[in-house]
């Protein structure tokens, strides 16, 4: 009789890779939902585009290197990038976009590293950081939600100015930014930040139609949306509570002394827990469980150390929102995370104890 | 001429200071945001590069070796100073745009590289024609991925030749594609670091291609296995 020796986990369930990958694409769409309901149905296009790209770059990349293609597809993760990727860009971006970052995120983040298991760095993230230093235009130009819009916008037009850069009434994109009043409306952080750059203060700034009671009008409901479908997943124990709850937690903890300490110029902890992508990344993209920190206390270094990143970058950086940068700084941190908080093994003396 | 052949065969492709020994990577990433500038600093290492490997070859044998590598960079720097000084005169604004990369030629391992290893112990005709075809080598890396980068970047290619070439180099720019946005990345440095690790992997694609075929050609033996169980 043979053993058969095994690295870790020794531990099974039944899952695999395909159903817990097709599980967190499912989670997504609550979010998805209220995306397209206060926003647009530019989502649902982006989302068909960057599928289509993930499949058909995975198959290409799979086939040069001699693997097995169909297999290797059913495992979903291509399908979950894409997912992550469509529903992190401005909704109305034209679509070579999308196509560019989803065939980076495959080709160059995933496959060239090895494919699913071996890459370094979070590859929808990867590719993000990619469109916004690349197209840092088309990067930012978020449509304000719809309630706010002075053009009504149908799903045709969506399609439209996608594929057009206008609408099919013929608008452009930055006229559809302007809401009745004719001012170019962004996102709440974007315009929170030039907002204090040009020296109002955060309440004066606050008094802005794109904001809605703490945050801003509609990112509120698309982060409750995630912060439900995220919760989901920890009920399931697809992820650990550990990196959400870190990076939420640091955030929240920071913002709130930084507020107390500049009440003029630093937004308080709900509206920095509930702008942006803040639910979205810790509960969707910080868990990736290859390229974030896979022991216990690892993963609350690893989600504190992305929170910190965001508070810093949001407040003092360069870039309104920094769930893209803060993820990927901390996929490079995860193997000295990893090495410093090895848990004990059964058996075997802590290391304090041996001298 | 065999060695003649073989210096060519190394220079070019088997042993490319490039893309095989990775000599150089400073300036080859920072200036191959164009082929106008990828073919100017490519000029100037090739032009040190050979006056440097002339130089050594003739003072190889009046050198103690306790003092080589200190007379092997004087030799060099006063060459890379030459060429900068030429460029400032003639091709002003190249000068001013490759920058800090020309007085920086004197640290490309590459150039030391060859005066040690070859220059130092060879007669001056062999280590001339290892100079000229090392420099080849460099030159043609600098000038793909220059191309590479352009043409993703801006989309053009030998944009701005004039500078190097004069004015009727005008009429070489030809522009691939035309785009509203510019594909940054490709320009800044990262996107020099992808298209350099591609071209590695271009090379090594191609050389296992061509081993396999080597193999192919001269046939494998067959040999039936006798000891040990074939698993």
């Amino acid at each position: 009789m043979s053993f058969k020796i095994a690295s870790s986990p020794h531990q099974h369930n039944q899952r695999s890779t395909a159903h817990i990958m097709r599980l967190v694409a499912l989670a997504c769409l609550p979010g998805i939902a209220v995306q397209a309901v206060l926003f647009g149905y530019g989502v649902l296009i982006q989302l068909v585009l960057a599928i289509v790209t993930a499949w058909l770059s995975e198959a290409l990349i799979l086939k040069l290197r001699g693997k097995p293609v169909f297999a290797r597809l059913k495992d979903n993760s291509a399908l979950l990038t894409a997912v992550l990727l469509a529903i992190a860009i401005p909704p109305y971006a034209p679509w070579w976009i999308i196509v560019i970052g989803t065939a980076f995120a495959i080709i160059m983040v995933k496959q060239l590293y090895g494919g699913l298991g071996n890459n370094l760095f979070n590859p929808a993230m990867a590719a993000y950081v990619l469109l916004l230093v690349s197209f840092p235009l088309q990067m930012t130009q978020w449509l304000p939600p719809l309630s706010l819009q002075s053009v009504d916008l149908t799903p045709l037009d969506a399609v439209c100015s996608i594929f057009t850069h206008y609408s099919c009434s013929g608008f452009s994109l930055p006229q559809l930014q302007a809401n009745i009043d004719g001012i170019t409306m962004a996102t709440p952080l974007d315009t929170l930040r030039t907002d204090l750059a040009r020296g109002l203060t955060l309440d004066e700034s606050l008094n802005r139609p794109v904001f809605f009671a703490f945050a801003g009008t509609g990112w509120l409901w698309l982060n409750l949306a995630y912060l439900a479908g995220g919760l989901l997943l920890i009920q399931q124990k697809i992820i650990s509570w550990r990196i959400p709850l870190a990076v939420i937690a640091s955030l929240f903890v920071l913002s709130a002394i930084a507020t107390l300490a500049a009440p003029d110029t630093i937004a308080g902890p709900l509206f920095h827990l509930f702008s942006g992508g803040t639910m979205l990344a810790a509960f969707f993209i910080a868990t990736d469980p290859v390229s974030a920190s896979t022991t216990n206390k690892g993963r609350l270094v690893y989600g504190a150390l992305i929170g910190l990143l965001v508070f810093l970058i949001r407040n003092f950086g360069g870039y309104p929102d920094a769930y893209a940068f803060a993820v990927l700084l901390a996929n490079m941190a995860v193997p000295l995370i990893d090495y410093y908080t090895r848990p004990r093994t059964y058996g075997h003396r802590p290391r304090s104890e041996l001298k | 001429m065999s060695q003649f052949k073989e210096l060519t065969l190394q220079g070019l492709w088997k042993n490319n200071p490039g893309l095989v020994q990775l000599l150089g990577l400073c300036p080859l990433l920072a200036v191959t945001a164009t082929v106008t500038n990828a073919l100017g600093l490519g000029a100037a290492t090739l032009l040190v590069l050979l006056g440097s490997n002339i130089a050594v070859s003739l003072v190889r044998n009046h050198v103690a070796s306790e003092i080589r590598i200190p007379v092997f960079v004087l030799i060099i720097a006063s060459l890379v100073t030459v060429v900068q000084l030429l460029m400032n005169a003639y091709t002003y604004d190249l000068y001013l745009s490759l920058g800090i990369f020309i007085p920086l030629i004197v640290t490309n391992c590459a150039i030391i590289g060859r005066a040690e290893a070859f220059a130092s112990k060879n007669p001056v005709l062999p280590s001339a024609i290892d100079a000229i075809m090392m420099g080849l080598g460099f030159m043609l890396v600098l000038l793909v991925l220059g191309a590479m980068r352009e043409v993703l970047g801006q989309g053009t290619l030998f944009d701005g030749a004039d500078l190097l070439l004069g004015d009727w180099a005008k009429a070489l720019r030809v522009e691939v594609f035309h785009a509203d946005s510019h594909f940054l990345l490709a320009m800044l440095p990262p996107g020099a670091f992808l298209g350099m690790g591609l071209l590695i992997a271009l090379k090594n694609v191609i050389d296992n291609k061509l081993k396999q075929q080597k193999t192919v050609e001269k046939g494998s033996i067959a040999r039936a296995r006798i000891t040990g169980a074939a698993q």
